[in-house]
């Protein structure tokens, strides 16, 4: 973990959680697995603060526990699931187009709680849902019910992994740590509940919306007695399907810029249909036929098979391939190139914020690279078209900044430099990570900035700064 | 190092054309400070995307920074004691949910251990089993001591205690810290154990008002 990536660690943890989490979230960051009394020995704080704060942490999936030989439990942190805290408010909005206000609240508790089991979260949405509408009015738990489920299907939550139940069969001293296990076909197994109910108005007597101070409090506001139907089976945001979800918008709305309204509509419609079929690391998505495409089309495109045909050739001759063809059964067999697309968004990128830093001339010059390889110095003069001094000038300059760099051919073995070749070449999964971490570095400026100042841009700026470097995050291979 | 000056003139151990300088032209001049901290820049930075969208992410980002700071996930940094405690702080405390996590999924030594007299909520809703026999154990060595101190000396009982505490605890390569543990969080039972004075322990009996009371009334005057 890079520097920047552990000052923003820092800083989320400190906003999210406060000091005392920070601390021993930071020092997991940086040194790794490590048992609980070294936590506290290394950190100086108190025993009781150290198991506080790791539970927090381990309730928000930020920290996982191990057994080692010998009984001991080590923690481990995962620093880049600290990053994308950065990330809740997208995630929340993208639940919000996607499943409307139900959706968003529902995802927005299980990102503020880490996890929660199924009923917990329903009432607690019914109940919010309930206080924003009208007087006398309120909100199902049916209803909040069957948006949950939605969400399961899609995949955009997931279970929790759970304590295996032993029933006592191994002898001996239980664990000092359970083991927590999940098998595929159960991560979006919704249980069997029947949740009846309406969501509940706070009378406002109770209300302590901007934590004014109260006498005397009860210690517990509603205190149900009864046994939860679902307990122990928890449920959690599942990031990587939103980040699928990113990819997604991202490839079809390059196919949009790139050229119509209706093939980037083809492009979605194939994507939505491989959407659970194909994992998320996948290089291509399943091949889909023709004839399936065309099915399943959004209901107000009514193109004809031909013209569906005639568009799908046009992709896939593209010369950026995102789209290729693996067969000619079922009319046209076509598979999407998740890689290569997101090869090409990330070399977008890199070529825009050359052109926004240095210039245009500089941009023909990275491109000229970008696509011959490996250039002379010479060579890059004279197809670039530019003066000598001038080409050398951004050359070197783009060099400094690590966006191109050189690759020596020795001609002798004892690599003498007046006998060697020097070429300019531009290596993108490198110069891909040197703006990802500039953009880690801006974020950390802007939300301590925005402790600081109470600036309303905080976090926000990271989002426009080098442009579109917000996709090179999010689709680094 | 002699290097080459000694024979023949300088000369460059590279083809000094390909960098872009013919031989004899005057070398550009050698910076001898370091580059501005500010330096102007030609080109601006594009302006930030706004839209409907964007106003709404940022809206969500002000209003979880605050809704996190209420959760009870939040963990207060305590605050130093004052000398005196002011009389309005016990009316400003603001009311904060306690969340209590589910103890079969995490590891049992992130446990809090509290003492036995003051057994609270959380070791109450344990559902640890291992847990709930060694509190009832600790009650019944503390009997066991009140017993042996009236006949012998506080430090056998001592080894009594922590081999009990010991024995009790399952895993065996958890011994060590456990004990630690119930060193550390005992401290009164060892206390009373290891006084080493005339006073018999037993023989002075505590009231049923001690330890009970809690700090609460700090500010009535104690004579």
């Amino acid at each position: 973990m890079t520097q920047a990536e552990i000052k923003l660690c820092s800083l989320l943890l400190q906003e999210h959680f406060g000091e005392i989490v920070e601390k021993i979230g930071v020092h997991l960051v940086r040194t790794g697995s490590q048992p609980l009394r070294v936590i506290a020995h290394d950190t100086g704080t108190s025993l009781d603060q150290v198991k506080k704060a790791l539970c927090v942490l381990i309730q928000h999936n930020l920290v996982i526990h191990r057994v080692h030989k010998r009984g001991v439990v080590e923690y481990e942190a995962q620093c880049s699931r600290v990053l994308r805290m950065l990330r809740y408010p997208r995630y929340i909005y993208t639940a919000k187009t996607l499943y409307s206000d139900t959706g968003e609240l529902l995802v927005e508790e299980l990102l503020l709680n880490g996890k929660m089991t199924m009923s917990a979260v329903v009432k607690k949405v019914a109940d919010r849902l309930t206080e924003t509408m009208e007087d006398g009015k309120t909100m199902d738990y049916a209803e909040v019910s069957n948006t949950f489920v939605r969400l399961a299907d899609t995949h955009f939550v997931q279970r929790c992994p759970v304590v295996p139940a032993t029933e006592n069969s191994e002898p001996g001293p239980p664990p000092p740590a359970p083991t927590l296990v999940i098998s595929e076909k159960d991560m979006y197994l919704v249980p069997k509940l029947s949740l009846i109910g309406k969501g509940k108005r706070r009378r406002s007597s109770d209300e302590d919306a901007t934590g004014e101070p109260k006498a005397k409090r009860p210690k517990h506001t509603s205190d149900n007695k009864e046994p939860i139907p679902d307990d122990g089976i928890y449920w959690q945001a599942n990031l990587d399907r939103f980040h699928q979800h990113f990819r997604d918008q991202a490839i079809v709305s390059a196919v949009a810029n790139r050229m119509d309204q209706t093939s980037s509509e083809i492009v979605r419609t194939m994507l939505r249909m491989s959407e659970i079929t194909t994992s998320s690391s996948a290089p291509f998505t399943q091949p889909l036929s023709s004839n399936e495409i065309f099915r399943s089309l959004p209901v107000g495109y009514n193109i004809s098979k031909q013209v569906l045909d005639q568009y799908l050739t046009l992709l896939a001759d593209d010369p950026l391939e995102f789209v290729g063809k693996s067969g000619d059964s079922g009319g046209g067999m076509y598979v999407i190139n998740l890689h290569k697309a997101l090869g090409c968004l990330a070399t977008a990128s890199l070529e825009s914020v050359v052109q926004e830093r240095f210039g245009s001339r500089c941009a023909r010059i990275f491109r000229l690279v970008l696509q011959k390889k490996h250039l002379e110095q010479k060579q890059v003069e004279d197809f670039a078209m530019i003066p000598a001094k001038e080409a050398k000038d951004m050359l070197y300059k783009m060099l400094s900044e690590n966006f191109i760099s050189l690759q020596e051919i020795p001609k002798t073995p004892d690599h003498a430099p007046s006998r060697t070749f020097y070429l300019y070449t531009v290596n993108i999964p490198s110069a891909a990570r040197m703006l990802l971490h500039r953009c880690y570095k801006a974020a950390t400026r802007k939300v301590s900035e925005g402790r600081s100042h109470h600036c309303i841009h905080a976090g926000h700026g990271c989002r426009g700064g080098p442009a579109a470097g917000d996709r090179g995050d999010d689709h680094s291979p | 190092m002699a290097g080459n000056k000694g024979r023949g003139r300088a000369a460059y151990t590279f083809n000094i054309e390909a960098v872009g300088f013919s031989r004899g032209e005057k070398l550009p001049d050698v910076v001898l400070k370091p580059p501005p901290l500010f330096p102007d820049t030609d080109y601006k930075p594009v302006p930030l995307k706004t839209g409907e969208g964007e106003d709404y992410v940022l809206a969500l980002k002000q209003e979880l920074r605050e809704t996190m700071k209420r959760m009870p996930y939040f963990v207060e940094t305590p605050e130093e004691k004052q000398d005196i405690e002011r009389y309005s702080k016990r009316y400003m405390k603001v009311y904060k949910e306690e969340w209590i996590p589910d103890w079969r999924r995490l590891p049992r030594e992130l446990m809090p251990r509290k003492k036995c007299k003051k057994a609270g909520p959380k070791s109450k809703k344990a559902k640890n089993t291992d847990k709930d026999t060694s509190l009832t154990n600790t009650a019944d060595v503390l009997k066991k001591i009140e017993e042996l101190e009236k006949r012998g000396d506080g430090e056998k009982s001592d080894e009594e205690n922590e081999e009990k505490e010991g024995s009790k605890e399952k895993s065996k390569e958890g011994d060590d810290e456990d004990e630690d543990d119930a060193a550390d969080q005992e401290e009164y039972d060892e206390e009373e154990q290891e006084e080493e004075n005339d006073y018999i322990n037993s023989y002075f009996e505590d009231g049923d008002d001690f330890g009970a009371d809690s700090d609460d009334n700090m500010d009535e005057a104690t004579y």
